[in-house]
């Protein structure tokens, strides 16, 4: 029976619960509020399944704790919020340098420094457009509900894996933190893993194996970035995701993802029901961005708003998307403010 | 008949390694090495090179290895010893990658007592970067940050982190030892095969601290930088079993 499976669990568990159903049984993480939920869940569910978990001394740690089980050829998962994941970014920049898969959760909170405890979005640029050093992306996929909190982590182990590179979940505090039912996906926990040569089993019957990302050779560090960006284009090409919602007779679109997406589209039967012809477009994968899709839309009058719980970052990416900066407008809460319904309403209609 | 009484082991490369003349590394790959082939685990080993002189280890050793982060080796090791109880995993850190930037991931791993073993080399400096002072630099040597030698008021003392971590419950087997003389190189080499039996009878953490020799930074002949090391650092950092 189909009620059977859908259990009522909070954002931070639903992701915990997708990783475990993707055959993930290697947790490493720190505390920090406010992902403290999935830390206890993984604990627990480790314990269930067998698997491995380590409260690590630090985030540092804890990436190259997931780190060293990748490089085992285990499927492996940490997961922070905003401070911690700042510390795991040489980590990140490692995994990607080493072509090792492995999926980096971020339940964002209000920066900069400390900041505060309350959701925010304000980690986009630090996800998607490097964070550590070097020439690398990581794949970023945004949830905006505990449904795809689940789903999206156990996709991100598939994608982690197809191409050898960190996926890295984007949620905030308000995701992580509410509850939702979901519903179990059963069939996805038989999924076969990959198969994985390059890692490191012991040397038996064949030649030893070697993780690095130290290339000294004239030219090899060159090539090694070059496979990486062919790699970056074929993920463009077949892990691009989003939602659109009512976009096709649209005049506004509201560009939003995560929890913004989720408030933007109520915003959106709001103002069809005034009778002006709104939509959403919610990038689901924000690297890649969907910048493809998001250039074919709307005619010459089409109005773009981006709604994002931080001064701007996101909005860089739909304006080179849409390439007519007079047609791309801004609204934003950052430290922790939640944009109110009633607060898109005013910026939409005043765009009119 | 001919009789083979010195062959390279079969955990080495057939490579000519990078190490500066009289540089102890290489001597401490060997042993490695040789105690591998003798427990017969080359093909259940599974080694965490550090960011430092032995960065290449790989290019070296004839088993699986990985890099590591700078000192977070220890971090690393714990990941694949997790997936892998049946391996054999080991770290070879130098002393800036083992107790000052990996400090945390080192004395945490102890305290876990985490089942792997650490090669722990230190030769008082920072060699890959070019001879800086590093935790374990004494009192007046001359580095390229301390030109007047090591200042207690400036730079404080040498840490002895084996002493640090011999008091953690965690940790079953630490030793320090040295590569100065053929006497002290079969001593480590004991002090690293009981290190690996130690892991593979599951009893814990083991590290073994072995002092050698940086010719280089330390501006001296690789003979005298053997004497230095019984005359003025085994004064600082004495040899022996400091637990187990
Ligand atoms: C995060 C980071 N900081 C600094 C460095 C530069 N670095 C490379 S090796 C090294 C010190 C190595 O010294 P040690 O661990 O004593 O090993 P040795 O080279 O003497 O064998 C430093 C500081 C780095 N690679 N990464």
């Amino acid at each position: 029976m189909k009620t059977k499976n859908r259990i009522l669990i909070t954002g931070n568990e639903a992701c915990g619960e997708g990783a475990i159903q993707a055959g993930c049984r290697f947790y490493a993480g720190y505390p920090i509020t406010p992902q403290n939920e999935l830390t206890a869940y993984m604990s627990k569910r480790m314990d269930e399944t067998g698997g491995v978990f380590i409260q690590a001394e630090s985030e540092l740690a804890a990436i190259n704790m997931v780190f060293g089980a990748s490089v085992a050829g285990a499927r492996a998962i940490t997961t922070s919020s905003s401070p911690g994941i700042s510390l795991k970014q040489e980590g990140i920049s490692y995994l990607a340098g080493c072509e090792l898969p492995a999926v980096i959760v971020n339940i964002m909170r209000g920066g900069p420094g400390l900041g505060n405890i309350a959701p925010s979005q304000a980690d986009y640029f630090q996800a998607t457009k490097g964070g550590g050093h070097g020439d690398y992306h990581c794949t970023v996929l945004a949830p905006a509900s505990c449904q795809e909190m689940m789903d999206l982590t156990r996709t991100a182990f598939d994608i982690a894996d197809k191409y050898r590179s960190p996926v890295i979940i984007l949620g905030d505090g308000i995701l992580g933190q509410m509850m939702e039912a979901v519903e179990i996906n059963q069939k996805s926990r038989a999924k076969k893993q990959k198969s994985k040569p390059w890692a490191l089993t012991g040397c038996k019957g064949r030649k030893p194996n070697k993780i690095r990302s130290l290339l000294l050779k004239d030219g090899e560090l060159e090539d090694l970035n070059r496979r990486l960006q062919k790699k970056y284009e074929l993920i463009k090409k077949n892990e691009t995701r989003l939602e659109q919602y009512k976009t096709e007779d649209a005049k506004i679109i509201i560009a939003a993802y995560g929890t913004s997406g989720r408030i933007a589209k109520a915003c959106v039967d709001r103002l069809r029901e005034k009778k002006i012809k709104a939509g959403l477009f919610r990038p689901i994968s924000l690297w890649p961005f969907p910048y493809k899709a998001l250039r074919k839309l709307g005619t010459g009058s089409t109005k773009f708003l981006v709604v994002e719980m931080s001064t701007g970052q996101m909005v860089e990416d739909v304006r080179l998307a849409v390439q007519n900066d007079k047609k791309v407008s801004f609204y934003g809460r950052t430290g922790g403010g939640i944009p109110s319904e009633e607060e898109i309403m005013e910026k939409a209609l005043s765009l009119k | 008949m001919e009789k083979i009484i010195f062959k390279k082991p079969n955990s080495m490369k057939d490579a000519l390694t990078h190490y500066c003349a009289g540089c102890g590394h290489g001597i401490i790959h060997r042993l490695v090495c040789e105690v591998i082939d003798e427990l017969g685990i080359r093909e259940k080993v599974i080694a965490v090179a550090p960011v430092g002189c032995a960065v290449i280890a790989y290019d070296y050793w004839n088993f699986d290895t990985t890099e590591a982060a700078h000192g977070r080796t220890p971090a690393v090791a714990t990941g694949i010893k997790r997936v892998y109880p049946e391996k054999v995993v080991f770290t070879y850190q130098g002393d800036g990658d083992l107790a000052a930037i990996g400090t945390a991931e080192t004395i945490h791993a102890a305290n876990r007592g985490e089942n792997i073993t650490v090669i722990f080399v230190n030769n008082g400096v920072y060699g890959m970067t070019g001879g800086q002072m590093a935790p374990t630099t004494i009192v007046g040597q001359r580095t390229t940050t301390t030109k007047k030698g090591r200042d207690l008021k400036r730079d404080g003392f040498p840490l002895k982190i084996s002493e640090m971590i011999a008091i953690l419950e965690g940790a079953k087997y630490i030793e320090r030892t040295a590569v100065s003389s053929p006497k002290e190189i079969l001593r480590t080499k004991r002090a690293i095969k009981k290190a690996f039996e130690i892991q593979i009878k599951n009893e814990g953490f083991s590290m073994v601290e072995v002092l050698s020799m940086c010719p280089t930074y330390w501006g001296m002949s690789p003979e005298d930088s053997c004497k230095r090391i019984e005359k003025d650092i085994q004064k600082v950092y004495p040899l022996g079993v400091l637990k187990g």
